[in-house]
């Protein structure tokens, strides 16, 4: 088996938008393919193209028929490694390819080693670029990618790319290159604009799956919901909440009432609570549902009394993921009650509500295993949680006021109350302007198959609010006794001790994210020695330098990517990892556009192996040692 | 066990460790090298930290263990908390009840996640560092004030006269007075490599032209003022 199944597994994929939900080491999760049987489709890719001896011959297509079952990329990798003849035979039947880093690797190398791809994931920016911690216009082109596998791979179905940056060009060659091709997941990209877009709907005849979770779309004047293509579409999913154009609500009527195999639809806040009304009695079968604004009808909406919302959302039977409500009016919300016993998923995020609207909601949900809220349901609202969700697996919540030094409705109260109700919980992120280490410990007591640990403690280096000593006690708890743990962020007062006990016990930490934390090199040392698995380490303003660089140069060729930002590196330590270590691409990003870093500092270490040298695209603040 | 991983051990292996684990306090710290060419053995570890043996509650506040560090200041700092742009705008938009602010970042126009960054350096004479702040975290001179004065409080043993608000230009008296009165007054470079005085300008054109901010002595920013006296002349 293999360790993908450490990972949180929803096998309904009752999750909100790929980008968020899961934790970036684990590929998309699919439902994986039926077993192929002999002269099934599958077996197109056993066709093998190299001439051997009969006998051999005969090894080869049982060798081809049995890696079909595998799907994961971890074991596929390991099946290639067993001799020649199977790296070759599992190069010709690989038809997913995971690609974590898109300068890793070039778009050639892998065309070329994987002929005949169905599917292709590809990751660009590291995720601190989400904060604003690196400069625009880094990279993770598309483009490059788009070009060779247009060529390449003719019959290519699938493309899921995250923080990349697409440009409309870049749309209309997939569109002209895939005449099959099918799902296209966009997530936290940008660069591109509704015509790209409309290139997209109005080729692909197939399109089951359009996904743009996060990323951004700028308006450029056409209307891309108008281009689908008439008569039936096989549209599955249409994801499109974050997506800041105006709608055409006619045109996206119609698509709806001619896709009779559409089970998830997001819609942005542009779309009102009146034609969200329209849009349902025309879907009842809808698995997934974001809702759009959900506030007061507008204008051009039918009188109040012909809608009768709760009416809408009863016929919706299938219904088990629901989002949305971007402006909401709580004096709508009632109108949901009669779908909440049957919900998995839940995301409130951008609800401003209060605790008692929360609480009237919370207490059907008991099926509930994903929840996203604000935190303005306070503690009180997380209790409710926690006596109502006793299937949580997944929560997360989020600041309404996204500052430190103000008051936080939310405390070690509500982490405690969640760990005490909910003991299955897998996979939490929480952010907090007070913590203690008693409740973190609590924690890791009661919900052990955590397997993603996130706390926000937004005032920097703010200790146990109660004892004031470090957060240390608390994350040491989380790594030793949360067996699954993979992945990891801290904040609060933290000394290198934290560090020591992540270093000691986190053995399966792959993801750790740090920020404002330790007090000397020893601290990431402990680290980049003790952690085996430790795949993306990300780390802002904390005191680490050259000495704590050069220990973990053992390790760096197993890791996806470092990144340091406003640490205490010199040039001349970077580079002295650059000389050791010939396939890390060691990039120093400096926040000074216009100056080329003349200075020692370091504003921004960012390095990743890699198998094709310094990338040819870095821009001018990027220095490639 | 050797060296630094000695360390490491009687750094966990403390006294009081109130975590309540299984397996009682003689549990075994194994620690598992992870194989490659470095191990604890061979890292110098230098163990320096000023920690009590003893993590017993208690209800004084730990110091950071340098105590030279000076206590961080609670001004906004880029990309914290760790919340995308995204999510920033679209929950202070839900938040406002009235749209009669015109903010940039209205419907149609928030940012996503690669909003440009418009933080500058800030410089005070005298502080032994530099600061970085996001000027589109505030929302007022007021408030841009406030924070500086937090961040370089420290520093200054006499007053730090903020400047609340747009300076009356129309007096050209009160602006010396404010500059002779003042110890520190806030000054930032502007597109054109220029250095006014903070203030002048309505606050979106200042962020739209602040490259660098620095405060100096109000003694020294007089050499400034002519700028601003020969706007005020103007106007007369």
């Amino acid at each position: 088996m293999s360790e993908n199944n450490h990972h949180l597994h929803h096998p309904q994929q009752n999750h909100f938008c790929p980008a968020e939900t899961m934790s970036e080491d684990e590929e998309p999760s699919r439902p994986s393919p039926p077993p192929p049987e002999l002269g099934s489709k599958k077996t197109r890719n056993c066709a093998a193209v190299h001439p051997s001896p009969h006998s051999d011959r005969v090894l080869e297509i049982v060798l081809e028929h049995v890696l079909q079952f595998l799907t994961a990329s971890r074991d596929r990798n390991a099946a290639s490694l067993v001799s020649k003849s199977w790296y070759r035979t599992e190069a010709l039947t690989r038809s997913d390819v995971f690609i974590g880093n898109c300068y890793s690797v070039s778009p050639a190398r892998v065309t070329t080693r994987f002929p005949r791809v169905r599917s292709v994931v590809i990751k660009g920016r590291p995720r601190f670029a989400d904060f604003n911690l690196m400069p625009q216009n880094w990279g993770g082109h598309f483009g490059p990618w788009v070009a060779t596998m247009g060529k390449a791979y003719p019959l290519l179905e699938r493309v899921y790319l995250k923080r990349m940056s697409l440009t409309d060009r870049d749309l209309c060659l997939l569109a002209d290159s895939f005449t099959k091709f099918k799902e296209l997941v966009l997530v936290c990209c940008e660069g591109f604009g509704t015509s790209g877009l409309t290139a997209v709907v109005s080729k692909c005849r197939q399109l089951r799956v359009l996904d743009l979770s996060d990323t951004e779309v700028s308006y450029d004047g056409v209307d891309w919901i108008s281009y689908f293509p008439e008569g039936e579409t096989c549209l599955e999913s249409l994801i499109f909440d974050c997506v800041e154009c105006p709608i055409n609500f006619e045109a996206l009527e119609s698509l709806v009432a001619r896709s009779p195999a559409l089970k998830k639809l997001r819609l942005n806040r542009e779309v009102s609570i009146g034609q969200l009304y329209r849009l349902m009695v025309s879907a009842p079968n809808l698995t997934h549902l974001g809702t759009g604004a959900f506030g007061h009808p507008e204008p051009q909406d039918p009188n109040n009394q012909e809608m009768d919302y709760a009416a809408a959302f009863s016929a919706c039977k299938s219904l088990v993921c629901l989002s949305g409500f971007r402006e909401v009016m709580p004096d709508y919300l009632p109108a949901i009650y009669s779908v909440c016993a049957n919900l998995t998923s839940l995301n409130l995020s951008y609800a401003n509500i209060d605790v008692e609207q929360f609480k009237s909601v919370i207490c059907q949900c008991f099926k509930l295993q994903i929840l996203w809220v604000l935190d303005s349901v306070y503690d009180e609202g997380l209790q409710a949680v926690a006596a109502t969700c006793r299937d949580l697996r997944e929560l997360r919540v989020f600041p309404l006021n996204a500052q430190e030094d103000v008051e936080g409705p939310v405390s070690e109260v509500g982490l405690q109350a969640i760990s005490e109700g909910c003991p299955k919980l897998e996979s939490i992120l929480y952010f907090c302007q007070r913590m203690t280490n008693a409740a973190v410990i609590a924690m890791s007591n009661n919900c052990p198959d955590l397997v993603v640990f996130r706390l926000c403690i937004m005032g920097r280096h703010q200790p146990d609010h109660i004892t004031g000593a470090p957060m240390d006690e608390g994350f040491g708890a989380i790594v030793m006794n949360c067996k699954k743990l993979t992945r990891l962020a801290i904040s609060g007062l933290l000394t290198d001790r934290a560090f020591a006990y992540i270093g000691m016990y986190g053995k399966l930490v792959r993801t750790l994210s740090v920020a404002f934390a330790g007090d000397s090199d020893t601290g990431l040392k402990y680290v980049l020695e003790g952690c085996p698995k430790l795949q993306k380490l990300e780390i802002r303003d904390s005191p680490f330098g050259d000495a704590a660089l050069v220990s973990g140069l053992h390790h760096y060729y197993n890791m996806r990517f470092l990144w340091m930002s406003t640490c205490q590196l010199s040039r001349q330590g970077c580079q002295e990892v650059a000389r050791a270590l010939p396939r890390l691409s060691v990039e120093l990003l400096s926040y000074e556009e216009n100056e080329k870093m003349d200075d020692d500092t370091v504003d921004v270490l960012y390095m990743y192996r890699s198998l094709q040298g310094p990338r040819d695209d870095a821009p001018q603040f990027v220095t490639i040692l | 066990m050797e060296g630094s991983l000695k360390g490491a051990v009687d750094m966990l292996a403390g006294d009081e460790l109130s975590l309540g684990l299984p397996g009682g306090d003689g549990a075994k710290l194994d620690f598992v090298r992870t194989g490659g060419k470095r191990g604890f053995s061979e890292t110098e570890v230098n163990l320096k930290l000023d920690l009590n043996g003893k993590e017993s509650p208690s209800v004084e506040k730990v110091k950071p263990a340098d105590p030279a560090k000076p206590p961080p200041a609670k001004a906004q700092v880029v990309g914290w908390p760790p919340v995308r742009s995204y999510r920033k705008n679209v929950i202070a938009n839900n938040n406002k009840n009235s749209s009669d602010q015109d903010q940039a970042g209205e419907k149609g126009g928030l940012s996503g996640a690669t909003s440009s960054l418009t933080f500058v350096k800030v410089s005070m004479d005298g502080a032994p560092y530099l600061r970085k702040i996001e000027l589109k975290m505030y929302k007022t001179y007021k408030e841009l004030s406030d924070a500086l004065g937090k961040m370089f409080g420290s520093f200054t043993t006499g007053n730090y006269e903020a400047h609340q608000g747009m300076i009356d230009f129309m007096n050209e008296n009160k602006l010396k007075d404010l500059l002779n009165r003042s110890d520190y007054v806030s000054t930032y470079e502007d597109k054109d490599g220029d250095w006014m005085l903070v203030g002048d300008v309505p606050w979106e054109m200042f962020i739209a032209s602040c490259k660098r901010l620095r405060i100096m002595k109000g003694s020294e920013a007089i050499g400034l003022a002519p700028r601003a006296m020969e706007k005020c002349k103007g106007r007369g």
